[in-house]
């Protein structure tokens, strides 16, 4: 990775839940930032520059959230910035946070994603009807369930892949304190009986809408040495973006998020992901973009995926563990959603994953998001070892 | 080309926006529907209305229940201000000319903004004592307080009506914002070619010079390399369905059909580009990949989206896979 080394040195995250209406969105993202400032052993004084990320402004109808809470962030007299890409936000926030760093402009950067959906409403704020634009009439399931039949029709997965992820997820969420899902008794039959919304998507394939926010200090090579707990280097860093459609796109394995893999691996020098990392956190709102990810991002060959997630590999006893925390599907405030990726493998590296902490061989960890109609993609590698 | 369609547009969420204001912005609230105004000190000895969650200098955290809170003002005085000599309706608070003004009350160390009602802009300069005319019903919000107004030497402020709490008040946590964008949008003249043709019953795509990728509907450029679409080309009202889903969710959008229904991905003959139509016409379990399909037109035909009604099977021989594989 080129530039100067970059590591993570505190993560915080507020508890997501359908409705967060015990704090204002200033107490929302400042809770994460504060517990990430305590984690790090740092006060609000000590940060140089900080970095906010958050999906569109229609879902809260506040317009320039980085200028509203800027006071609120500590960043007074300080650089700010705000980034948004969609779903991927929160993944893109932070290597725009990380960049600042492995450029030499900074030594300890905050960086923070949220989203707090419950001030309106999510499928609203997704498909506002727009003059001259074909009205879209089905929402977002109604875009992704077609690109998910065209999965199983290519590769010949059978229909209960997706529901076996959407336990496995909601299962691991059961561990994770912070998630806003929490089904204790959630089985494949339950699931199976959950309200069909866009066949083949049930209810319970499918993403809740949260209010959360993620927060993570990072850290110069000198700070990080300094950390008085471990570090999650990052051993790469990469982003990538294709347009929404174009003749012959490839809308199931985008080619954007395959050359993206390519980079952040060459980056690390990772050259088999399934081996080379302990786990990973990828952006999966619905149930079967496990399968779909696990071959964009190389972890196995095209058409396989469905393979893995059946025999158990991404479980949290598998060879490769996927979403240890729960997931997008156990908690999406979409903002935060990729940065809650970023940080939950960094919390693994670090080993302070609580209850659901992997062991660690590698030492290495791969975080994913995507957005959009999945034309945005954004991922990085950390690590306990200096790159 | 001139004639490009344009069209005013209003994006409202219905209802408004809510706002969770956390415990601090709360008792500020609670306050104001209280008839006061309620401020926190800071650990500086700042006094800070209306309060924030945290000082603004060091970010340092401010408690929601400890003894730094003080009331403060009535009276106030003008800080700076400007002059609203038409006010607009919906868009103001008052229907007559007033001052937008930063006011700080007495006992406070920041200001307020709020309006001014003095009558002339005469009225009022820097440094005019006001007070609050408060409303009769108050539901904790800024708009409690309905205007200040100009407060003459040793007059007293007009106390706020005692507010009656209901048996079942809670301190104030939220409030609802309502809020409007309003503008005027143009098509472009690819949208704007591609609209005109459904007006008259035709598919207009366009394409790049460089290439032989036709896109319908086109937004004005080839989307792999930038170039203009600017030639022309009709693309048949057939085609075949790439992939679909069936929806159950009702009330998705006010076009949308009673549950359950076909929203699918459409292959134009002629097209390399697929695009989102409903399908109808058949039973939503007998919809598959490769059905070849055909556009429904509306009796009447106009230059929007409306022309194409949806979808319906031709009845022709599904097309195979290996002509649409690579549009998935």
């Amino acid at each position: 990775m080129a530039g100067e080394r970059v590591a993570v040195v505190g993560v915080g995250q507020t508890v997501h839940r359908t409705a967060r209406k015990d704090v204002s969105m200033a107490g929302l993202v400042r809770e994460a930032a504060q517990e990430a400032l305590d984690d790090a052993g740092m006060t609000w004084s000590d940060i140089d520059a900080v970095v906010i990320g958050k999906a569109p402004d229609m879902f809260e109808g506040v317009a320039m959230p980085e200028l509203y809470l800027a006071d609120a962030l500590g960043a007074v007299g300080k650089p700010m910035m705000r980034v948004h890409t969609a779903g991927s936000v929160g993944g893109s926030t932070s290597i725009v946070a990380a960049k600042l760093i492995s450029a030499g402009l900074h030594q300890r950067v905050l960086t923070v994603a949220y989203e707090k959906q419950s001030e309106s409403n999510a499928t609203w704020g997704l498909s506002v009807p727009m003059p001259f634009a074909a009205p879209l009439v089905a929402g977002a399931g109604g875009y992704f369930a077609p690109l998910i039949r065209a999965y199983m029709y290519r590769s010949g997965a059978p229909r209960h892949i997706g529901h076996l992820v959407a336990v496995k997820d909601r299962r691991a969420a059961l561990r994770n304190p912070k998630a806003h899902l929490h089904i204790p008794d959630i089985d494949l039959k339950m699931v199976e009986e959950s309200f069909l919304l866009w066949d083949p998507l049930r209810y319970l394939d499918v993403c809740p809408s949260s209010d959360g926010a993620m927060a993570m200090v990072l850290g110069s090579e000198k700070v990080a040495d300094a950390a008085p707990g471990p570090v999650a280097w990052i051993h790469g860093m990469a982003m990538r973006s294709e347009p929404t459609m174009f003749a012959r796109r490839d809308q199931v394995n985008p080619q954007a998020g395959k050359d993206c893999a390519k980079d952040v691996y060459a980056q690390a020098g990772v050259t088999d992901p399934r081996n080379d990392f302990d786990c990973a956190e990828v952006y999966v709102p619905f149930s079967w973009y496990e399968p779909m990810w696990l071959e964009n991002l190389g972890f196995c060959a095209e058409g396989d995926g469905w393979k893995l997630t059946e025999a158990g590999a991404t479980g949290p006893d598998g060879d490769i563990p996927w979403n240890m925390s729960g997931g997008v599907l156990s908690s999406n405030p979409i903002g935060a959603s990729g940065m809650v990726r970023f940080g939950e493998v960094a919390q693994q590296v670090r080993e302070r994953a609580g209850d659901y902490q992997v062991e660690l061989k590698t030492g290495r960890a791969l975080g994913q998001a995507y957005g959009g109609g999945s034309q945005f993609f954004s991922m990085w590698v950390v690590g306990n070892k200096k790159p | 080309m001139t004639d490009v369609f344009t069209a005013h547009h209003v994006i409202e969420y219905p209802g408004g926006y809510t706002r969770s204001v956390g415990p601090v912005i709360g008792r500020f609230l609670t306050g104001l529907r209280d008839g006061r105004l309620l401020a926190v000190t800071l650990d500086d000895g700042r006094v800070l209305v209306p309060p924030t969650e945290y000082d603004p200098a060091t970010s340092a955290a401010v408690a929601p229940d400890a003894d730094h809170w003080v009331e403060v003002g009535p009276r106030g005085t003008v800080q700076s201000f400007t002059w609203v000599s038409h006010p607009r309706p919906g868009k103001h608070m008052l229907d007559k000319p007033f001052a937008f003004a930063l006011i700080r009350p007495d006992g406070a160390d920041t200001a307020i903004l709020h309006v001014v009602d003095c009558g002339s802009a005469d009225a009022i300069r820097i440094g005019s004592r006001v007070a609050p005319r408060w409303r009769a019903e108050r539901t904790g919000s800024i708009t409690d307080i309905e205007a200040w107004t100009p407060l003459g030497d040793g007059e007293e402020p007009e106390p706020a009506t005692l507010h009656v709490p209901a048996e079942d008040e809670q301190p104030v946590v939220g409030i609802t914002v309502p809020i409007r964008l309003e503008y005027d949008l143009t098509a472009g003249i690819a949208t704007t070619r591609y609209l005109k043709g459904l007006g008259e019953g035709k598919i207009i795509g366009g394409r790049a010079s460089s290439s032989e990728d036709v896109y319908a509907a086109s937004r004005g450029t080839d989307p792999k390399s930038g170039e203009p679409t600017s030639i022309e080309v009709e693309v048949r009202d057939t085609g075949v369905i790439t992939t679909f889903c069936v929806v159950n969710v009702p009330g998705l959008s006010e076009l949308a059909p009673e549950i359950p229904y076909v929203s699918a991905q459409i292959l134009l003959d002629g097209a390399n580009n697929t695009f989102f139509g409903l399908i109808r016409g058949c039973p939503v379990d007998e919809v598959h990949m490769g059905q070849r399909v055909k556009a429904h037109w509306a009796d009447e035909l106009k230059p929007d989206h409306t022309s194409i009604q949806w979808f319906e099977p031709t009845g022709e021989p599904d097309a195979s896979y290996e002509i649409y594989k690579d549009y998935l």
